[in-house]
């Protein structure tokens, strides 16, 4: 395999956006190759995350349509990639995978979502569409619905009383909500208090509204190419230096939903290739969909032992400075959850965070970064580990 | 031209709302209406699949048979109480969703209304029973021993 390089990343603005989902990603796409200095006629191959464009815009087969939007050669092919909210990220996998094989040289990978233009019980239906539809829709399962579970479980387990924990977990919502406030791309930019969280309105027992992240819009695009290719575009080539995916099947076949295997499979895969350990890694964008998620990646992923990371945030483990600084960008808490787009926003984070070009929410001298994308109800885990 | 052929379609009916109009396995929902909650068992593997599978990934063959789950006993691996819903499933808000362990297989569905949240506990002991909706609608709920 070759190395495997990020000569560029970008995304818009996530939040409400009044343009179609084609125009959004034909935007940020263009965008990336601009600033890597290329020209459309450069990319061989067009991966493109996006989960709803069916029936939110009515958009099947949305990737050919991009292509040509953005000028992309007919010889080089276009194809969505769909995995629920882990979407972008298996992406920019499979782009890495074929460029390190040789196939490719130059890939764009990253997706888009338009999520605002639908009202929230719809919203809720489409999102609860990457559950099982014959046994686990009928019964009326949403993902808050599905992490509301993973909390009551997760304090009867370690016998923590649900009143504390909701404290902790609230507690990974102000962290959150705080490095939203620095990221001007970030759909809330707004500071909340512990007691915001815990005087909102019950969702799913025991979420409340602001242990939720938003629907959103946004798009968001990576550069995947070689070493030498990567040097020649930018002084700052970031390297993808291990990744890892792994399945799982509905939440009736899953061992344990407070440690989610499919992501500690996946992690080793990602550690292993790496050759680095969870102690190594200086930033971390992880999968916070609700405060409960960020609580059972960092124990998963090996940031904290399993029953050991709920008070992280309240310890300011997880904060810049901290053990490991998780979720800088804002997370999918604050920043948003464009769900096609999501992982792509992350590996930008992290591309900025290794550049040393995040801004007031820099971790100082970050060298290894890690990207962790959920899809479903734990059903798609896919990690990158990158470089600097 | 001939006549037209009917569809099987029997699995639109289960729960609230379902996407599902045919299936594999489809008799789960004529044994719903018999008061059985039905899995299946590999004959050769002697494997439970809760929900019923057609096919066996154990030993790559079809000869499975029907077992009723409605005899087994199993324990609350966890719940929520949903306030909110997608879709189609305003009227039965609020609901309770939960996951039970069988040992052999778990269920993922809903707690009996009848049961107060106050009583529901992780770890209690619970079985499965049929449970009959409107517009002939037809679901199964967990129920306390
Ligand atoms: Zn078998």
């Amino acid at each position: 395999m070759r190395k495997v390089a990020i000569a560029e990343a970008c995304m818009t603005r996530f939040g409400k956006h009044e343009k179609t989902s084609l125009e959004l990603f034909t935007e940020i796409g263009l965008t990336t190759i601009n600033r890597a200095g290329l020209y459309p006629r450069d990319i061989q191959a067009l991966f493109l995350g996006n989960c709803l464009g069916g029936f939110g815009e009515g958009q099947a087969h949305m990737a050919p349509f991009v292509h040509s939007a953005m000028g992309l050669p007919m010889s080089s092919p276009a194809m969505r990639f769909e995995c629920a909210c882990a979407t972008a990220t298996v992406a920019i996998r499979n782009a890495a995978l074929l460029v390190g094989a040789g196939v490719y040289d130059i890939v764009l990978a990253g997706g888009v979502e338009k999520t605002t233009n639908l009202s929230t019980s719809l919203a809720t239906r489409t999102f609860a569409m990457a559950s099982h539809a014959q046994y686990e829709t009928p019964v009326g399962i949403t993902f808050p619905g599905v992490f509301a579970m993973a909390a009551h479980m997760y304090a009867d387990k370690y016998n923590i009383p649900l009143i504390e924990l909701k404290k902790h977990m609230a507690e990974v919502a102000v962290k959150n909500h705080y490095y939203g406030s620095k990221n001007l791309k970030a759909h809330f930019q707004k500071e909340i208090t512990v007691n915001d969280v815990l005087s909102g309105i019950m969702v799913a027992d025991p979420l409340q509204l602001l242990d939720c992240c938003p629907f959103s819009d946004g798009a968001s695009a990576v550069l995947i190419t070689t070493e030498e290719k990567a040097k020649k575009i930018t002084k700052k080539p970031i390297y993808i230096a291990g990744m890892g995916q792994a399945s799982a099947g509905g939440l009736y076949v899953q061992q344990d939903i407070t440690k989610a295997m499919a992501r500690k499979t996946a992690s080793k895969q990602a550690y292993l290739e790496a050759g680095i350990k969870p102690s190594d890694i200086d930033v971390c964008e992880l999968h916070d969909c609700f405060t409960i998620a960020e609580i059972i990646a960092i124990e998963a992923l090996g940031f904290f032992k399993a029953g050991k990371g709920y008070d992280a945030a309240t310890k300011r483990h997880t904060y810049i400075g901290g053990k490991v600084a998780i979720n800088t960008s804002g997370g999918l808490k604050a920043k948003g959850h464009p769900i096609g787009a999501t992982g792509a926003a992350q590996v930008t984070e992290i591309v900025e965070q290794l550049r040393d070009e995040a801004g007031k929410r820099q971790v100082e001298g970050a060298k290894i970064g890690f990207v962790d994308t959920m899809g479903g109800d734990f059903g798609t885990v896919c990690n990158i580990i990158l470089t600097a | 031209m001939g006549k037209k052929k009917e569809i099987d379609d029997r699995f639109k009916k289960f729960g609230t709302k379902s996407f599902t109009l045919t299936s594999k396995v489809n008799d789960f929902i004529d044994y719903l209406e018999k008061e059985k909650v039905m899995g299946t068992k590999c004959k050769d593997c002697n494997i439970n699949f809760f929900p019923p599978r057609a096919d066996c990934a154990s030993c790559l063959k079809s000869d499975l048979e029907w077992f009723d789950a409605t005899n087994d006993t199993g324990e609350l691996v966890t719940f929520s109480k949903m306030k909110y819903g997608p879709i189609g499933f305003e009227k039965d808000l609020p609901y309770t969703i939960a996951l039970v362990d069988f040992g052999d297989y778990k269920i993922f569905g809903r707690i009996g209304k009848n049961i107060a949240d106050k009583d529901i506990q992780i770890g209690m002991k619970m079985k499965v029973k049929v449970n009959k909706l409107d517009n002939d609608r037809i679901n199964y709920i967990f129920e306390k021993i």
